[in-house]
């Protein structure tokens, strides 16, 4: 087994894995959805160990996710929520993460509006931090959870073409794909209006193209992602309507799509925007079973940066 | 009143030329400049530079209004430990300085600090950019100066009008050049590092559109402008076109635009975060070639203190700006003159600092004496300050600085004399550094130690 060079003591973007730190994820990964098909799917690595959820943003779908995870390993989780926080009284998130270190926390999940706020907690604290999602910058376990979705269904990720369609400058979940897919040898097109991308693709090993039927046809992974409403109030397409006929997975896009190729979207899903809720229902669609990986994969990270490690795991990577 | 003092065996540099002569400060002036001069108190100056006070065009001293983070005082103290002994206090306090009263009050704190404090008026009320602020009664106060600093007049036909009205009073409207529909909601530099940091840039062009409407107005309305901390090369390009056309413009550079790129926003400190954003390595580039060809006729600091905990904020909520004044004389002694990283010290290389220091520049180099002319001189001239930026002649104001322009020293992270200590070049090794000030014929630093 090869290992890579991430220092495991936080997990804050994709750009910080190698190829090899993410398969070493996937692989543990693997484990994890076996402990899960379990009778009694909780294992004991994580015991004595107190995971917290800090969400200044609402998701509730991670924060389970990752909550389930915590639990499945045994760990004692704390959720600290916005609204029910000293956050409104006005404290600052440093303060805000000093208090909770000091009720004796080994790993805080964190979420943010503003992109950088885990890295800088991380600056701030000797928990582990992992970033459950900051801004427009990254959410690894979201690419993680992808990847391990795309492996599961295609062996590797290798010379897969893998198109990326839609808002790509305001999302973090195409951040952190671009990189973890093109990490493990696929191709990643971008397929978007201009003004729906970043000011430079530079920083990334990625193609682009303005016309979906144009790349359709070529994808073994239709990756969706959301599309919002707001973005026409700030001129960024002219309407739902016209995205959604430039953009958007219809039936007759779909039925161009290779006969394998799989169509994700990191959820929730805009039905008939980004996708027709008639192709939602198609076979390629995986879109729970990404939901279901995400469990397994944060499951793996949390085992990775607070267990015992990979080495005590026995052979064949069973766990009790 | 003070001792009489002389100031031993520096080489004297001013815009007349270098020479060697010791320098006698007597009740506020200067008494004598020649040889093996004497007076009851002795500054050695041995293998110094002393130069007429340095001059800041831009300094945010925060009172009244943000008082934790900075006071007349304080600010005015960081000043002469940086070789200033004239700062132009912005007006974005709190009420802003766009009445006499406020001016009179900022002037006031002034007279009693260590540093004298220039007062720079709003041009529009509020600096709300709808309705002109009453400049002919703050030119009654002295004021010479006017802009709405921390933005830039948005509307086109308010800014003709105050051009054509300062043109009336003989003053000088200063832009901080910034399109705000381009730059709202914006934290950094629009390029390739906000692309994979996923923060809002504001593109090069914000600033340039508005260099490119003051220059035009400038023509139409024959007034002066200046420009404050240019950024872009394409800023740089369209200043250095205006002047060869023969218009009254000016411009300034803050140190960070010369000295630190983009790349230094990686980590999310917000100390990196300043308006207007730290640009490309060519943009730095071009900023340190337009100092050097004289297209930018001033270095000034844009020292803007903030509080730790404002600084410690998410990257796009933190405010702008970062500290200056005990900085920018070294910071541009290493940069614009030797050219050099300014974060790698060769004898601790292993120890240098910042990510994100612009690299060695190979652009057109200055001289000691053309930096010094940028932070004293010129800027003196630009803001119609007639008791500073020398020359050192018996007669004239005793406001003088001599500097060790060898010394070698760590810039730490504590801020210095500020009240804050968003200090972006922590780490660094720089080159020269101020032993005395005097202000006012006072020794208000001696051995590089504040007297009071």
């Amino acid at each position: 087994m090869t290992t890579g060079t991430w220092a495991r003591r936080h997990l804050l973007s994709m750009a910080e894995l190698t190829r090899a730190d993410i398969e070493e994820i996937l692989d543990v990964t693997d484990t994890m959805v076996e402990v899960s098909t379990r009778s009694i799917p909780k294992v004991a690595a994580l015991r004595g160990r107190t995971v917290v959820s800090l969400f200044y943003e609402d998701s509730t779908r991670t924060r389970l996710s990752f909550d389930t995870a915590a639990k499945r390993l045994s760990a004692d989780t704390m959720s600290f929520a916005v609204s029910s926080s000293s956050v409104n009284k006005g404290e600052s998130v440093r303060d805000t993460i000093e208090t909770i270190e000091a009720m004796g926390i080994d790993a805080v999940v964190v979420r943010h509006r503003s992109a950088g706020v885990p890295a800088q907690i991380a600056s701030w604290t000797d928990a582990v931090v992992v970033n459950a999602g900051d801004g427009w910058h990254q959410h690894p376990t979201q690419a993680l959870l992808d990847s391990y979705t795309i492996r599961r269904h295609r062996g590797s990720l290798d010379g897969m073409h893998i198109g990326i369609v839609g808002d790509v400058k305001h999302s973090r979940v195409a951040r952190s794909d671009i990189e973890a897919f093109t990490a493990l040898g696929a191709m990643v097109t971008i397929v978007a209006p201009p003004t729906l991308l970043p000011p430079t693709l530079r920083p990334w090993d990625v193609t682009v193209s303005h016309d979906l039927d144009d790349v359709i046809a070529t994808l073994d992974v239709c990756y969706l992602l959301r599309m919002q409403r707001e973005r026409m109030t700030e001129a960024l397409v002219p309407s739902m309507r016209e995205y959604t006929a430039c953009f958007g997975l219809t039936p007759e896009r779909a039925d161009r799509l290779p006969a394998d190729a799989l169509i994700m979207h990191p959820g929730p899903m805009n039905r008939g925007v980004e996708i027709a809720g008639e192709v939602v229902d198609r076979p390629g669609v995986v879109v729970t079973e990404q939901v279901a990986n995400g469990v397994a994969v944060r499951m793996a990270v949390l085992f990775l940066l607070l267990g015992p490690g990979r080495a005590a795991l026995p052979d064949g990577g069973e766990i009790a | 009143m003070t001792d009489d003092i002389v100031i031993k065996g520096a080489s004297v540099l001013d815009a007349t030329g270098e020479r060697r002569a010791d320098v006698v400060v007597s009740g506020g002036r200067v008494a004598a400049v020649g040889p093996d001069l004497y007076a009851p108190t002795v500054l050695d100056a041995s293998g110094c530079l002393l130069v007429p006070g340095l001059v800041d065009l831009h300094t945010h001293l925060r009172e009244p209004g943000r008082e934790e983070a900075e006071t007349v005082a304080t600010g005015a103290r960081a000043a002469a430990l940086g070789g200033y002994t004239a700062v132009l206090a912005m007006p974005n306090t709190t009420p802003a300085m766009d009445s006499a009263a406020v001016v009179r009050e900022v002037l006031e704190l002034g007279r009693s600090s260590v540093c004298d404090v220039h007062a720079a008026g709003a041009i529009t009320v509020g600096r709300a950019g709808e309705q002109l602020a009453p400049m002919a009664e703050m030119a009654a106060l002295g004021v010479r100066l006017f802009t709405d600093d921390g933005s830039g007049v948005q509307d086109d036909r308010l800014m003709r009008r105050a051009f054509e009205y300062a043109a009336g009073l003989d003053v000088t409207l200063a832009q901080h050049c910034e399109v705000a529909a381009l730059s709202e909601g914006t934290c950094m530099h629009e390029g390739e590092w906000s692309a994979r940091l996923g923060l809002a840039g504001q593109p090069a062009e914000a600033e340039e559109l508005m260099v490119m409407r003051d220059i035009a107005l400038a023509r139409l309305t024959g007034a002066r402008a200046h420009f404050l901390h240019l950024s872009t090369a394409g800023s740089v390009a369209m200043v250095s076109a205006a002047k060869s056309a023969g218009l009254p413009v000016t411009a300034e550079a803050a140190p960070h635009h010369f000295t630190l790129t983009d790349a230094c926003c990686a980590g999310y400190d917000a100390r990196f975060k300043v308006h207007p954003p730290l640009r490309s390595a060519a943009d730095v580039d071009a900023v340190a070639a337009g100092l050097a060809d004289g297209t930018i006729d001033a270095i000034a600091t844009d020292h803007a203190p903030h509080p730790v905990e404002d600084k410690e904020l998410p990257f796009d909520l933190a405010p702008p700006g970062m500290l200056g004044l005990e900085y920018a004389l070294a910071l541009a002694l290493t940069r614009l003159v030797d050219g050099s990283r300014a974060d790698i010290d060769p004898q601790e290389p292993e120890r240098g600092g910042v990510d994100g220091a612009a690299g060695s520049y190979v652009g057109p180099r200055m001289t000691d004496a053309e930096v010094i002319a940028r932070l004293s001189w010129r800027p003196a001239a630009i803001a119609g300050m007639r008791d500073h930026g020398g020359p050192i002649v018996t007669g004239s104001a005793a406001n003088l600085c001599v500097i060790d322009p060898l010394q070698r020293w760590r810039i730490d992270d504590g801020g210095g004399a500020s009240r804050s200590r968003n200090v972006p070049y922590a780490g660094m090794s720089v080159r020269g550094k101020v032993r005395h000030t005097i202000c006012r014929g006072e020794a208000v630093v001696v051995d590089g130690e504040a007297q009071r």
